[in-house]
């Protein structure tokens, strides 16, 4: 019991992390502390696609020892990088099926693919924060608060005094 | 006419115009930012969004010329299940045509709208954000990765908040309406890209194609389950499927004009695409799991969107408002169709879809012509118009009648398609659901109806003020688009037919 909780302690810590932040998100009212909730939903996703990656007793991806332009492709000097790239594709289809490119390594690397897809993620992440913070100055400058809840009463307001205010009706005569 | 246009097109069309298709907008757009001037910045975004239409053109024709029916294009020339790969079959070569289509159609109205609505000195940096916006929507459909996926919505969404934040030079509201979509579309995104990563961890590749393969000898693992939950809930979230929609309102009715018809018409209907790619495609509709969440979850939320989101439209007195819960209802209605599971009831949902982008569209372009020469949206305003700008609001009109589904409208067609799916599994209930969710459309559309044709104007003095002609042109375009397809059906069933084959995976065309 206390193998099967401790040998999945990265993920423990994503679904903890992923809970706060979703949490956070949804019920702070000042919108900064909002976008931190977010961030940290999403770093809780970064981390469980690097956990994917990882390959139990596999060192980090890049090709060492006997697996340097050795192995299946005997390309020599300027093909070098060439067959690296095709070493990392195998190491690369190791999840999905084909085994015996695999198998031709020496070492064993972790999965590289998940770290380069939550790359782009964190790249998003940024952006999502950067945008959402700009708008967050904006509506500071157009409410002079960051407090949702005061935002909305303040639109509520605004809603009402619309609505009050009907122009007078004309009558047909009139027109 | 496409078959015309083949043999027309240079072969580097041809042969790239699956990458061409986003990439030209996409690379416009860090052009279009640096122009100090902002007409000219719209001639560029016409100019982009037009080359996107003829090659998505390009694309559906060699859809439906190939024996096939799938138009492959390698990223960088990497093999696709390890590179990137860019599918075109019928499903997303259709909703390709229409996002670009919406998009030039929009590009071009947009100019009077944009000149009243937003600062000088931004409006090169909108149309610049606009076109990555295109190019986003358009990846997400013609991309065959699903990380790539995310990574377009994504593109897309976030060139969305900024879109609608710019509201903000009208109508204050539009800043927390954009910050409420942010965090909402944000989370449905991550949700997405959890489900992806669940599928990844099950089958080792993240090519759709690919994963469709692996899957069926997998449907009883709890990662591909779990994984298809986050998928349904993160899209469901970015298609405003009913409870999942609370952003859409706020978002619609206080984005500037032009950002709400382009909305509007694409990215719920994006969004939705890719939701009924990973139902039909990557998923089967035979797996167990997702039989039942046809049954237990799109059926009941479909017909409550269809139900309380027409409800709630009746009660709104701001028009831009009551149109965008139509809209929320609208999805409700290609959800149910999706629904059913069946070859009839995807084509019908589809066949909504694509008549849904061309209503809204044209409602809310007719809006916005009301927006530009009297400034107001709430029902009061629209009083009188009828007299006063007697051509913008007959389009409005007849938009107005195919949102109800009155007969020789495209609106009436679709009702029908999804009545006759209906029927063929014996849920005649739901069809009275969908007529009762018409009716209350006739209350809430007839009550501007009312207020624009036989209620004096509110302002009397105003007399003729008709919307500016670059903004009546594709109004009216839309507008008989309507007429034409409430008619003769032929072109958009075909295309909703094809597309719903292709989605249950019948290589044949035709």
């Amino acid at each position: 019991m206390i193998e099967f909780i401790l040998e999945r302690a990265n993920y423990w810590a994503i679904i903890g992390l992923m809970m706060i932040g979703l949490y956070i998100a949804f019920a702070a009212t000042n919108m900064i502390k909002r976008l931190v909730g977010l961030s940290i939903f999403q770093t809780s996703v970064f981390l469980f696609y690097i956990t994917l990656g990882v390959v139990s007793g596999g060192t980090a991806p890049i090709l060492m020892g006997d697996d340097i332009g050795g192995g299946h492709d005997t390309g020599a000097g300027g093909e070098g990088g060439h067959s690296a790239l095709q070493a990392a594709d195998a190491v690369l289809v190791a999840g999905g099926g084909s085994g015996e490119r695999f198998a031709d390594l020496a070492n064993v690397y972790s999965n590289p693919l998940p770290h380069v897809l939550i790359l782009t993620a964190i790249v998003v992440g940024v952006a999502t924060l950067s945008v959402g913070l700009a708008i967050v100055v904006r509506i500071r400058e157009a409410y002079s608060t960051i407090e949702s809840d005061e935002v909305r009463e303040i639109d509520l307001k605004t809603a009402a005094k619309q609505a009050d205010d009907v122009p007078p009706v004309p009558t047909e005569a009139s027109a | 006419m496409i078959e015309f246009l083949l043999t027309l097109a240079p072969n580097w069309a041809l042969e790239h115009a699956a990458p061409l298709l986003v990439i030209f907008p996409f690379m416009l757009a860090p052009i279009v930012a640096v122009l100090p001037n902002g007409r000219l910045a719209w001639m560029l975004s016409i100019l982009g969004t037009g080359a996107a239409v003829i090659f998505s053109l390009i694309l559906l024709g060699l859809v439906q010329t190939t024996p096939t029916g799938v138009v492959s294009y390698a990223m960088g020339g990497w093999a696709p299940p390890m590179g990137i790969e860019f599918r075109v079959d019928a499903l997303n070569g259709m909703i390709l045509l229409l996002v670009t289509m919406m998009a030039f159609l929009a590009s071009i109205f947009s100019w009077p709208t944009v000149l009243a609505e937003i600062p000088t000195r931004k409006r090169a940096l909108f149309y610049s954000a606009f076109l990555v916006c295109v190019a986003g929507l358009a990846g997400v459909a013609i991309t065959g990765d699903a990380f790539n996926m995310f990574v377009f919505l994504e593109i897309s969404s976030i060139s969305t908040y900024v879109l609608v934040a710019l509201g903000a030079g009208r109508d204050r509201r539009a800043l927390p309406a954009a910050f409420e979509y942010l965090v909402m579309g944000t989370i449905g995104a991550t949700f997405f890209v959890i489900g992806v990563g669940f599928l990844y961890a099950a089958t080792g590749t993240l090519n759709m194609h690919d994963i469709a393969q692996t899957l069926p000898e997998m449907t009883d693992s709890r990662t591909v389950q779990a994984g298809f939950a986050f998928i349904i809930v993160g899209l469901g979230l970015k298609a405003a499927m009913w409870p999942l929609h609370q952003w859409l309102p706020n978002a619609y009715s206080y984005s500037p004009s032009f950002v709400t018809v382009f909305l509007s018409a694409t990215a719920t209907k994006v969004a939705l695409y890719a939701l009924i790619r990973f139902l039909f495609t990557v998923f089967k509709p035979d797996f167990a799991f997702e039989q039942a969440s046809f049954g237990l979850i799109f059926m009941p939320l479909g017909i409550a969107a269809m139900v309380a989101c027409s409800f709630q439209a009746v009660f709104q007195t701001d028009v831009r408002r009551m149109l965008a819960y139509s809209s929320v209802a609208q999805v409700g209605y290609m959800l149910l169709g999706v629904s059913l599971g069946t070859m009839a009831g995807l084509s019908a949902g589809l066949f909504h879809l694509l008549n849904h982008a061309m209503i809204k569209g044209c409602l809310f372009m007719a809006v916005a012509g009301v927006v530009l020469t009297y400034q107001g949206t709430h029902v009061r305003d629209f009083a009188g118009l009828g007299r006063s700008a007697p051509w913008t609001m007959t389009a409005f009109a007849i938009a107005a009648l195919s949102l109800i589904g009155v007969p020789l409208t495209a609106g009436f067609q679709s009702k029908l398609q999804l009545g006759y799916a209906l029927f063929d599994q014996g849920m005649w209930w739901a069809v009275l659901l969908v007529v009762f969710s018409s009716f209350l459309a006739v209350i809430y559309m007839g009550r501007i109806l009312e207020a624009v044709f036989f209620q004096p104007p509110a302002n009397p003095r105003k007399k003729r003020q008709e919307a500016p002609l670059l903004l009546l042109v594709p109004l009216w375009v839309l507008a008989l688009a309507n007429i034409w397809f409430g008619i003769d059906t032929e072109l958009p069933l075909g295309l909703a037919r094809d597309a719903a084959a292709s989605a249950f995976g019948l290589g044949a065309f035709r």
